[in-house]
């Protein structure tokens, strides 16, 4: 491990512009890093040694010529595999994309690109984005760099892995019910899930199109923040991207670094604690509240009761939309084909397709949703969970008429162990507790390190309205230079070496 | 085909049909309902195509703003209800031409409900009520390889052309039509014909049933003429022209009533129809129909459409078909079953283009609804399907107003015409068809007629100009019948009465 790969995105932009040092020599230095940890660690799927290296030459050159470059030009990044990256393998954690090289790059990706980072490859991933742990990729689990044993999180795993363990100073994930501030929080990362709109969906691979929602994962607030305004903003290619100017996050990260949150009101949801959350998470929740209030920020504690139905309601949204998503890999254009020996049927190589290609949680969660829109079921189910839908939005509603953000942990327990829960798919779904009603009601939410309990990072969630994302990063900067002033350093360096 | 239509008054003296029709309309929008690419007709196989519309991984729609105005504009033509808000919906299933196994389209929240259009037919108003229009993309197309007869029985492998995927599909489906008796094929045709004129109109589509871009698809059921309760029924579908609309029904009609009179029922089913027997075959039965599982498109924000939007478009619609009826039905002076005759023939722009040419409407229609429309029944073809012009009609007709060719040489002219020959003129000229008017050339047949027949010759001079048709006769097949008969008369008269 250098210097190059322990900087945040920010400094190392700073450096590459100044000239102090290049975007290739930075780009070595991370693949390095790769190959040095990573088949302990398991982030990346695919590495993209040689298109690494021509985004960076790309940057060195335009430094050269004395073009001004974006302020993160030339710093590496993990991109999650759902994230559709043209010429690039992008199977999204599946067999059922095994091979498949798309012809066209997502939004994000042009974005992330047009900005002159560096791409190093694509990320592991629980298959399309189905799981808190990794365990669901078809490729094998990530592990955490905190312990190798427990898991990063998932779905965005391999992005928190390869954040966490300094193979990348920034990372791309996707969350539907938790699957950026839920990592984040179990490698002590900064993961932002933005406004549902927020950041085009156009070349995600879809697996619940009303919840899916990409954001950064980083070391820093300052970082994620920097990634958030370079992919956010509208698209005309989704259209349910919204047409608004990207909230100011940069500026509100760099304003909470003051450490100032004189007058700002912050709700408690009493909901999201008790059975179910290990005493050292709470623990580090009322430590971090405390906090707040050194702060300046006044805390009330505010009510949701419909939160406590926002599992139920996931399971049923979630699984409805992939089963309509999902339905389209069927060996007829790409991907995986099963058992076309010029004898069988069509039928039977879709079937014999979909049996080899999908894992056991996709089709769980296939079947889930084929049955909860059945003709007959659909009001009890679908229908009900919408209705749910919306009464945790007026939860949010209400609580944001006397505050300014809402706080809660963002996971219920610290990394779990690999293999604990994948017999256990409840388990495995309350991890997502406290994530899950800023993602069915649409609204942004942070995840920043505030602690340790047994030794393992634990994260505080943020919530903030819709649009309102730069609270979000106001509040989590606030948090983050508080406990490196109360630590004497941020929660990330007391991670073992590798 | 007296069989068939015995067979078919025997229906319908015992049991009355309930006909209903689901039509689909490909817009003829410039780029498909969900993505930039184009739509038109006849390219290379899988070249008007791209992630959307191929349903690759993380492509999302957008929807086609032009092709929401034009189903706005056809339900406001057809008298429909505009919803202020309603959405797109997924139609699951699993089909390898349909390339994210759904369609998006519309399901409980269609964007027009509730219209109507009347149908006129030998002079009696038939109102079809219109349930709703919505909006969908069609689906790709399959060509089956390796079988004898292009269907996917018997076929070795299959190939998918995805340049209709996408396109922007209108849905229009009418409420159940009853009490139409023994007319029921023919309103339904009637229908079909008015839609096609007033989608026509609007210049949505270009509607052409014979390359697909109008589809019909249609129900029928029968119940005995006493019974209050409406029969099973079932769905015909592959009904390619306006001919097979009507056919159609009545063959489907004559099928069902053999089923109950043998005291069976009726299988609710899609049948195919074949253009060819005019008979339909089995096809899905829909008491195994597959669940849609419906359920409101996620990617697509909903529609909502602006009230003052919707004036606007009312506004600005064109004269639709039966305003423009009565308009020329005024100005042509024709009564309401002519007009009908003429508007169900097709044969309403044939007639206005060939009055615009020059013809008087009375050439126009005659030419149109007789001669015409026999030789379009026995080649089996449209009114418009002809190789004729209404300009050559036009100029047909001018040739008999002015005496150049009689009824019998103009029909020569006609199938010289349709033969691929020329112009009527350039027929006429050619076959030698003008009649002989030049009274000096006459004068030597009329002459020698007059020679032979010196007994009737006797009678004209003595008064009886009656006996002169025989005269005229000789000198028609002297001439063979190349004469003008009217010249020929006068001329004969001129010798025997004058002097
Ligand atoms: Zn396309």
């Amino acid at each position: 491990m250098t210097e190059l790969t322990t900087m945040d995105a920010a400094a190392l932009a700073v450096e590459i512009a100044a000239g102090r040092v290049s975007a290739v020599e930075v780009a070595l230095a991370h693949l390095d890093r790769i190959a040095a940890v990573d088949d302990k660690v398991h982030a990346f799927l695919h590495i993209d040694h040689d298109g690494a290296l021509a985004a960076a030459r790309a940057v060195d050159e335009r430094r050269a010529t004395g073009e001004e470059l974006g302020p993160l030009a030339g710093v590496p990044l993990a991109m999650k595999d759902v994230v559709v990256t043209r010429g690039l393998p992008s199977t999204s954690g599946s067999q059922i994309l095994r091979g498949w090289i798309p012809p066209y790059d997502a939004t994000v990706t042009r974005r992330v690109l047009d900005a002159g980072i560096v791409m190093l490859g694509k990320t592991n991933m629980d298959e399309f984005a189905m799981g808190s742990s990794t365990e669901n990729s078809a490729y094998g689990p990530s592990h955490n760099p905190w312990d190798l044993d427990r898991i990063p999180g998932g779905s965005s795993g391999g992005s928190s892995a390869a954040v966490s363990a300094y193979e990348a100073p920034l990372g791309i994930g996707t969350d539907t019910g938790g699957s950026i501030r839920q990592p984040a929080a179990v490698t002590g990362l900064v993961g932002h899930k933005p406004t549902y709109g927020g950041v085009s969906r156009y070349g995600l691979i879809a697996f619940s199109s009303s919840l899916d929602q990409a954001g950064p994962l980083s070391r820093t607030v300052l970082d994620a923040a920097l990634l958030h305004e370079v992919i956010g903003g509208h698209d005309p290619a989704d259209s349910t991207s919204i047409d608004a100017p990207v909230p100011a996050v940069v500026a509100a990260a760099r304003d909470g670094a003051r450490a100032d949150l004189s007058g700002l009101r912050i709700g408690v949801v009493q909901e999201l604690s008790g059975d179910g959350y290990e005493s050292g998470v709470l623990d580090r929740f009322s430590d971090a509240v405390r906090l707040l209030t050194e702060l300046g920020a006044t805390i009330t504690e505010v009510s949701c009761p419909h939160f406590g139905y926002a599992l139920p309601a996931y399971y049923l949204i979630a699984p409805s939309e992939c089963s309509s998503n999902l339905a389209r890999f069927d060996a007829v254009r790409y991907g995986l084909r099963v058992g076309d020996d010029g004898v069988r049927g069509l039928e039977e190589v879709m079937s014999l397709t979909r049996e080899a290609g999908f894992g056991a949680e996709v089709k769980r969660r296939i079947i889930l949703g084929t049955y909860a829109l059945s003709s007959g079921y659909y009001d009890a189910y679908y229908g009900q969970a919408q209705k749910v839908r919306t009464l945790i939005s007026r939860d949010f509603a209400a609580g944001f008429k006397t505050c300014d953000v809402l706080v809660s942990p963002t996971t219920p327990t610290v990394a779990f162990p690999l293999g604990a829960r994948v017999d256990d798919p409840m388990a495995m779904y309350a991890a997502d507790l406290c994530t899950l009603p800023a993602s069915l009601a649409g609204t942004p939410a942070i995840s920043v390190p505030c602690g340790l309990s047994e030794g393992l990072p634990v994260g505080l969630q943020v919530m903030a309205p819709a649009l309102a994302d730069d609270r979000c990063y106001r509040v989590a900067a606030a948090v983050e230079a508080a406990v490196a002033g109360r630590d004497g350093q941020p929660i990330l360096a007391a991670a073992p070496s590798l | 085909m007296s069989a068939v239509l015995s067979a078919y008054d025997d229906v319908i003296t015992r049991y009355a049909p309930v006909i209903g029709l689901e039509t689909h309309v490909e817009l003829g929008t410039v780029s498909k309902m969900f993505c930039g690419c184009s739509t038109s007709f006849g390219g290379e196989p899988n070249t008007q195509v791209c992630p959307v519309c191929l349903g690759l991984p993380g492509a999302l729609p957008v929807a086609n703003a032009g092709a929401i105005e034009a189903t706005i504009r056809i339900g406001l033509a057809l008298n429909c209800s505009i919803a202020s808000w309603c959405r797109f919906a997924r139609k699951n299933y699993f089909y390898p031409d349909m390339p994210k196994n759904f369609q998006i389209s519309q399901y409980d929240e269609p964007l027009c409900t509730d219209g109507w259009v009347d149908v006129r037919l030998a002079g009696v108003v038939h109102r079809i009520e219109i349930e709703r229009v919505h909006l969908e993309e069609d689906t790709g197309k399959s060509l089956h390889v390796g079988g004898a007869t292009g269907r996917i029985h018997g076929a070795t492998h299959s190939l998918v052309d995805f340049n209709r995927a996408g396109i922007p599909l209108v849905e229009i489906v009418t409420k159940p039509v009853a009490g139409t008796g023994a007319q029921a094929p023919e309103v339904a045709r009637a229908y079909v014909t008015e839609l096609r004129d007033i989608l026509r109109t609007l210049g949505v589509s270009d509607v052409r049933m014979e390359q697909g871009s109008l589809r019909c698809d249609v129900n029928t059921s029968l119940s005995t003429v006493d019974s209050e309760v409406w029969g099973t029924r079932t769905e015909t579908k592959n009904v390619n022209s306006l001919r097979s609309v009507e056919r159609a029904v009545r063959s489907e009609m004559i099928r069902q009533a053999a089923v109950l009179d043998a005291g069976e029922r009726v299988i609710q089913e899609t049948r195919h129809f074949h253009e060819n027997s005019g008979e339909s075959t089995a096809g899905r039965s829909k008491e195994e129909a597959t669940d849609y599982r419906y359920f409101p498109e996620p990617d697509l924000v909903p529609l909502a459409p602006a009230a003052e939007w919707i004036e606007q478009l009312r506004g600005t619609l064109p004269e639709l078909p039966s305003t423009r009826r009565q308009r020329l039905q005024a100005s042509w002076n024709l009564s309401d079953p002519e007009m009908d005759a003429l508007a169900n023939a097709g044969a309403l722009d044939l007639i206005e283009a060939t009055v615009a040419a020059g013809a008087p409407a009375e050439d126009a229609r005659k030419w149109w609804l007789g001669d015409l429309s026999r030789r379009a029944n026995e080649a089996g073809l449209e009114l418009g399907e002809l190789p004729v012009t209404p300009a050559q009609v036009a100029q047909l007709a001018g040739l008999v107003t002015a005496g150049r060719v009689n009824d019998k040489l103009a029909r020569q002219a006609l199938s010289g015409v349709l033969a691929g020959e020329g112009s009527p003129e350039e027929v006429v000229a050619a076959r030698g068809l003008e009649v002989v008017s030049d009274t000096g050339a006459l004068g030597t047949a009329v002459d020698e007629a007059i020679a032979a027949a010196p007994d009737i010759a006797a009678k004209v001079r003595g008064g009886k100009t009656a006996a002169a048709g025989a005269l005229v006769g000789a000198v028609m097949t002297a001439t063979r019948g190349q004469a003008d008969a009217r010249v020929v008369r006068e001329l004969i008269l001129a010798r025997l009465t004058q002097n």
